[in-house]
């Protein structure tokens, strides 16, 4: 209000002070605006941003243990683990009752596949329990009954075990995604020999990083020879670069599996050739490189067309310039048509590398045991292992993998300078 | 695959909707000729002796188990009758997502009176499943790479000396650690129990180690056929009724290696929270579609051993070829001299924590 007093009323038609009306003018304008968006707005949170969300929560999501076992829970908070004795009659009591209404509601098992995940044999150990738990006498005293039952039930590393997973949240998950593990003594190092994630989180970088690079080396010749043919030709070679986009992914990869498999096309001419003896087939397919070659041609398109788009806005009569100055063809092209076509680079690597690193068809179809991705072992754990907690975590590391490498580009190359055209 | 179906679900969608009052019924199977199989043995008689039903098939059965789970949280259940093997229907019964069935009143006896409990025995591993199939994952090799002497031990897929070449092997532990101990002096009804123990797992790994280098990993069914076909692998593990067509209906020069075969079942389950008119629907097909005589029928099409005891006599020939389908079923007596019992209690204990030792050994 002063502000107004002080640099005088400057007022609109109708009395008002312009500032007002002018604000009230354009919030209308992007009220109107955002109606034209809505349908696309809606229609993005509802199938993308949802989802997303949902699947970012069931990966800390961990309510099963205190909605499951609800009285055991707070039973089981003046027990410690440390004391290296089970807990005592109460709790068991407790879990009678508690385990008594999931086998109603048929919750005890899901219940016990989720602990078996942090330790091997609790789904047996609920299942068995639940079983049992109806033709049990609630007179007798519960520890020897549960002990009867199965005598790991006298092992605190179980009761450990529910105890640290009682919390609704937690982060069990995540841990496991990174090759540790929640126990009751704090958090530990995954053994040795269960250690896997990092290592693929390691691969599918590299990996991917290798592939953007081939796509790099074969993509920008290519684009450079397109976009300095006459149209009519360049249309011609531009179908030929499309062809593959047309052509169902399955059927691609299996003709890489046709051509490079040691009984393959690629393997006999070789031999034929004299090049490799017949009892020294190549390996090409079922590793690494199956997956690099099959992928660098999948994804040859993303890093050819934005690399074409930005090299036909460069025009030639710079490096001819640069020549009637006295540059050598290669000082030309390094000097004054390579920097004009960095956007393109930048906006196929970006392509290439953001879309190698959530693959996973041809990985699993092709990568035999060094070629596969992480996102194979995410696939396994949401349809066949059902550990959907886990698989949510993984998808959640790699999409915060995305956005910090894409920030890192960010820095290093910088958004600005990536262009599709 | 994926276009025809689409296009045969569309037709008949359409189909459906042009015959007033005919009403989808939709199964869900493995696709392949497997569920071309179903489609002759069970859904064609099934439809003929209703008009009014339309059989659609969804190709899900592999993430059967997950898809059902999802159904069930959203609330919207659209399959009315699911193909699962014997592991994922206990999985689906311990969660509540498959209704319980009692055999002897919701699924038909054998022709001579037996009680449907009886006539299935053993096979009735848990309170929703409805068993089909007895199938079994087993070897074939190449009969023109082994030389004069073909592998007749299972212990021949781990001797790289009189067998050298690829092999090809499930990418998961189930069949291969078990195969392992063996071949380490385990006896067979002892494997599990080493399993449990931490020195056991070693010893299969370590076992799998000595023919790491040589091994293609599959993870669908029909990859060690073509690998064979190929020339790729002198020998691979796949389910039997995959090389029966390899071997009797693309006639390659490719053989069976029935010895510690590792049995396994497939059957329906009808899912749980289904309408009234569509569970009745559901149970009335599948008493239909699991008698004495569909069962065997199904037979005629693929080389999986009926699951009811009353069926085994009725197995004839193969409906196109006409050869005898028994000698090639896996439980001919002549190849189940020596046959391994997969123990699903043990690997629902155990899958999780073996599956990432599993994953970690491989990839190293």
């Amino acid at each position: 209000m002063s502000d107004q007093t002080n640099s005088g009323p400057v007022v609109a038609a109708d009395g008002r002070p312009l500032k007002q009306s002018l604000q009230r003018a354009l919030r209308r304008e992007k009220l109107r605006a955002l109606m034209l968006i809505a349908p696309l707005l809606i229609f993005v949170l509802i199938t993308f941003i949802a989802p997303i969300g949902d699947m970012l929560f069931r990966s800390v999501e961990n309510r099963i243990v205190s909605e499951t076992l609800p009285r055991t829970v707070i039973a089981l908070e003046d027990w410690e683990y440390e004391s290296g004795e089970i807990p005592g009659e109460p709790v068991f009591a407790a879990l009678a009752e508690d385990l008594r209404e999931a086998v109603k509601a048929k919750t005890h098992t899901r219940l016990g596949t989720r602990l078996n995940y942090e330790l091997t044999g609790m789904s047996s150990l609920f299942r068995q329990v639940g079983r049992k738990i109806r033709r049990m006498d609630p007179e007798q005293p519960w520890r020897e009954q549960f002990l009867k039952v199965n005598k790991k039930w006298g092992d605190p590393e179980v009761w450990g075990v529910i105890q640290t997973y009682s919390s609704p949240i937690t982060a069990g998950y995540f841990l496991n995604a990174v090759d540790l593990r929640l126990t009751p003594r704090g958090v530990e190092q995954r053994p040795e020999s269960e250690r896997i994630y990092l290592m693929l989180f390691q691969r599918t970088i590299l990996l991917s990083a290798l592939i953007t690079f081939m796509t790099f080396l074969l993509g920008y010749p290519i684009a450079y020879l397109l976009s300095n043919l006459r149209m009519k030709t360049a249309n011609i070679l531009m179908i030929l670069v499309l062809l593959p986009f047309w052509t169902s992914l399955l059927v691609r990869t299996s003709a890489w599996k046709v051509l490079l498999q040691q009984q393959g096309v690629v393997n006999d001419v070789l031999v034929w050739a004299g090049i490799i003896a017949d009892d020294q087939r190549l390996e090409l397919i079922n590793n690494a490189t199956g997956t690099v070659i099959a992928m660098t041609h999948i994804l040859l398109p993303f890093m050819i067309l934005p690399l074409y788009s930005v090299m036909k806005t460069i025009p030639p009569s710079y490096v001819r310039a640069a020549k009637s100055l006295g540059a050598t063809p290669f000082t030309a092209f390094r000097r004054v048509y390579f920097p004009q076509s960095i956007p393109g680079i930048g906006a196929g690597a970006i392509l290439v590398f953001i879309l190698a690193i959530g693959y996973y068809i041809t990985p699993a179809l092709v990568g035999g045991r060094s070629g596969t991705f992480i996102s194979n072992r995410i696939a396994y754990h949401i349809s066949v292992s059902l550990n959907w907690g886990l698989g949510a975590a993984l998808g959640a590391l790699l999409l915060v993998l995305v956005l910090a490498l894409y920030a890192l580009y960010d820095k290093i190359v910088g958004i600005d300078n990536v262009k599709l055209g | 695959m994926k276009l025809t179906t689409t296009l045969m679900a569309t037709s008949a969608l359409i189909a459906s909707s042009l015959a007033a009052g005919a009403e989808d019924m939709t199964l869900v199977s493995w696709g392949g000729a497997y569920q071309a199989s179903q489609q002759k043995a069970y859904a064609e008689p099934y439809m003929e002796m209703h008009p009014d039903v339309n059989i659609i098939w969804d190709e899900s059965s592999a993430e059967a188990v997950a898809k059902l789970r999802a159904m069930a949280e959203a609330g919207n259940i659209t399959w009315d009758v699911v193909d699962v093997v014997a592991a994922d229907a206990m999985r689906l019964c311990d969660e509540g997502l498959a209704m319980e069935i009692d055999p002897d009143t919701q699924l038909a006896p054998a022709p001579d009176g037996t009680p449907a409990s009886e006539d299935f025995g053993d096979l009735l591993v848990s309170e929703c499943f409805i068993p089909q199939i007895v199938y079994s994952t087993t070897f074939g090799y190449r009969t023109d790479m082994v030389g004069d002497t073909p592998p007749d031990d299972i212990c021949d897929v781990f001797d790289l000396e009189a067998y050298p070449g690829k092999r090809s092997l499930e990418k998961r532990p189930i069949g291969n650690m078990e195969w392992a101990l063996i071949c380490d002096g385990v006896p067979d009804d002892q494997v599990y129990d080493v399993l449990a123990t931490e020195e056991g797992q070693a010893r299969a790994f370590a076992k799998l180690d000595t023919i790491k280098d040589s091994v293609i990993w599959w993870t669908a069914g029909a990859d060690t056929p073509q690998l064979l076909a190929d020339g790729e692998v002198v020998m691979g593990s796949t389910y039997n009724g995959r090389l029966f067509k390899l071997i009797v209906e693309d006639k390659q020069p490719v053989a069976m290696l029935w010895d510690a075969q590792m049995f396994d079942l497939d059957g329906w389950i009808i899912p749980a929270g289904l309408p009234e008119d569509r569970k009745a629907r559901a149970l009335d097909f599948v008493y239909f579609a699991t008698d004495t005589q569909r069962l065997a029928d199904q037979a005629k099409y693929i080389s999986y051993g009926p699951a009811r005891k009353s069926s085994a006599p009725l197995v004839g020939k193969h409906a196109e070829l006409g050869i005898d389908m028994a000698p090639h079923m896996p439980t001919d007596p002549e190849n189940a001299k020596r046959t391994f019992l997969f123990n699903y209690e043990f690997w629902a204990d155990y899958r999780d924590d073996l599956d990432a030792k599993f994953q970690a050994w491989v990839s190293k």
